[in-house]
């Protein structure tokens, strides 16, 4: 294989984690109090709001069932008035932010359902308010559970990151079909493939490891 | 935290309910319930107060209703002469800061090591670093668990968890416990030990404790008032120690009927007649309290009536902190005896019951 190629899977795996990276990074910023509110907005709970509770479900749902594809192309306009430009890595953070924020928020969503309801019992006991409830108990407990989440959502992020190559997004996707598909180089895309799966292991290994750190539930020996 | 003048009552009380009913409403498949009934009961300050109840009878939405945790549909909860219904929010909070309290399943923080979960209350009421650290130190000393502070929950036993939760509701030092089932989820060992602390909490620091329990065993080791709670509504209430040895209320006496004790062998109890015949013995429950629990009394009652005299079932134990006995004899029916034995009785100031004939 030429240096030529090499030089190219290379920026391409920049592309591929640089896009990952900020999608990543502002949709779980976002996406992290879209969850929270989701989790405690029902009746009854920390911050009553059943409405825009319901609301805030539906735009989540609606935006998780539209294939990312579909996604991509429907909010060009949106995308161009953002960054000024619809194609290239720049341009296709934008579709990619905006289908992490709602699959982060399903994730914490159920990440801070599954704290267990007698200690927020007992915060309330002790005279906490509903934000040192989120932050205190919440948050604390289920740190492993959002890392889990996070560690999912960046697995997800770096397939569909694949994906936006196929609108001219960059990244080791797009290498792939160029390269790969469009001039025919089966190994271009057998190492695409392969840089791409090492890339997931890394991520859902260093995850794993994390959450386990934080995970004091169980004893250890 | 500013008080309403119109919200301070003259009682003494630690806490009283004054008229409380508490009704859910209807939601979705479950129909609409009323969990209290017009109840009314204060817990002096400094005493340990037990409720006692079945399942179901209510026990947790009253406990629950003096921090505020849920409101009454009518009546007033007062805690120190403070109505706590009216209260907003912010005075909620403050209440709840005075008020510690502890949970069947400890509800400690799986993320916290020992020290922070005793330390959350303090973070919670905004106290520093170093005065929360000057003040968990003696907490888990007084809990025991000062060699665990660094530990998480996940590698302690169920006992020294609720020792986390007791030196967590302690550590704002509130003036009033509320315990909802503390010791429901620990052996009878480890039930005995946490009870013991309770009592001891009690005694040093002089707080008032309000305890919910379905076990007679519990109310009997350290209450000194207790309540009897049947279906939302207040059945029975007073000493702990008159409430067990004359229990009036069909609910009382079938909670009390599980202690031991209470109950006669049942050989015994299949043999026994209501009416003597020739030759037979009769059964007597003799109940004995204070000094007379302390005194040779069964020597003195075979002296006394000069034949031979079976002891059958007895526990002699402490109720409400007062020696108290209970003794099932049997001794011969024919008159001369009975009348010996009734003599010694009365002289000695026991209670006695007949219980029926044996041949
Ligand atoms: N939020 C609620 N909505 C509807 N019904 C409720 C609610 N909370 C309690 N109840 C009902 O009120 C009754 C009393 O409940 P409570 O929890 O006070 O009982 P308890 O005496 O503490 O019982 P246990 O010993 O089992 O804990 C029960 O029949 C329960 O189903
Ligand atoms: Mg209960």
């Amino acid at each position: 294989m030429s240096p030529d190629l090499l030089l190219l899977i290379g920026k391409a795996t920049l592309d591929t984690l640089r896009m990952v990276a900020i999608a990543g990074f502002i949709g779980a910023l976002i996406g992290l109090p879209i969850g929270i509110f989701l989790a405690t907005s029902g009746k009854g709970e920390l911050f009553p709001a059943p409405n825009v509770n319901r609301a805030t479900g539906l735009i989540v749902n609606a935006t998780r069932s539209t294939p990312f594809i579909i996604l991509v192309v429907a909010i060009i306009p949106f995308t161009r008035l953002v960054t000024g430009t619809s194609i290239g890595t720049k341009a296709a953070i934008v579709p990619l932010t905006i289908a992490t924020i709602p699959f982060f928020a399903r994730l914490v969503e159920a990440a801070i359902r599954d704290v267990d309801k007698g200690l927020i019992e007992a915060a309330r006991a002790m005279g906490a308010t509903p934000m040192q409830i989120v932050f205190k108990v919440l948050l604390a407990e289920a740190r492993p559970a959002l890392t889990l989440a996070l560690t999912m959502t960046i697995v997800s992020l770096i397939g569909y990151s694949a994906m936006v190559g196929a609108v001219g997004g960059g990244g080791l996707g797009d290498l792939g079909i160029r390269y790969g598909y469009q001039r025919f180089m089966p190994d271009v895309m057998l190492i695409v493939v392969i840089v791409l799966i090492v890339l997931v292991q890394l991520v859902q290994s260093a995850g794993d490891r994390l959450a386990r750190r934080f995970d004091k539930r169980s004893r250890k020996t | 935290m500013t008080i309403p003048a119109s919200t301070i009552a003259r009682d003494d009380a630690a806490v009283a309910f004054d008229g409380v009913s508490k009704h859910f409403p209807a939601s979705g498949e479950s129909v609409a319930f009323t969990a209290l009934n017009n109840v009314s009961l204060t817990v002096a300050r400094g005493s340990i107060t037990g409720i006692i109840g079945r399942s179901g009878a209510g026990k947790s939405t009253l406990i629950r209703l003096v921090n505020g945790l849920e409101k009454p549909s009518s009546g007033k909860v007062r805690v120190d002469g403070v109505d706590v219904g009216a209260l907003d929010e912010g005075g909620l909070r403050n209440l709840r800061r005075s008020v510690g309290m502890i949970f069947q399943h400890f509800n400690v923080l799986s993320s916290r090591t020992v020290f922070g979960n005793v330390a959350l209350p303090l973070e919670i009421s905004g106290m520093d670093r170093r005065a929360i650290e000057a003040r968990v130190r003696p907490l888990l000393d007084l809990v025991g668990l000062a060699d665990k502070h660094g530990r998480y929950p996940a590698e302690l036993s169920g006992g020294q968890k609720q020792r986390i939760g007791i030196a967590r509701a302690l550590a704002t030092e509130p003036k009033l416990l509320l315990s909802d089932e503390a010791t429901s989820a620990l052996d009878p060992e480890t039930t005995q030990s946490i009870l013991e602390l309770l009592k001891r909490i009690n005694a040093e620091l002089g707080l008032t404790v309000l305890l919910i329990t379905h076990e007679m065993e519990v109310v009997k080791a350290v209450t000194s008032d207790v309540a009897v709670i049947d279906k939302g509504e207040i059945v029975e209430r007073g000493h702990t120690f008159d409430v067990f040895t004359h229990p009036k209320h069909a609910t009382t006496q079938a909670l009390l009927s599980g202690l031991p004790g209470s109950k006669l062998p049942e050989a015994i109890a299949r043999g026994l007649k209501p009416a003597a015949a020739p030759g037979d013995r009769v059964v007597v429950r003799l109940t004995f309290f204070g000094a007379a629990a302390e005194r040779p009394l069964i020597s003195q009652l075979i002296q006394s009536i000069g034949a031979e005299v079976n002891i059958i079932a007895g526990t002699i134990d402490e109720i409400g902190g007062k020696p108290y006995g209970s003794l099932v004899v049997a001794y011969g029916a024919d008159p001369e005896t009975v009348e010996k034995a009734e003599r010694f009785f009365s002289e000695n100031g026991l209670v006695t019951e007949v219980l029926g004939y044996v041949a």
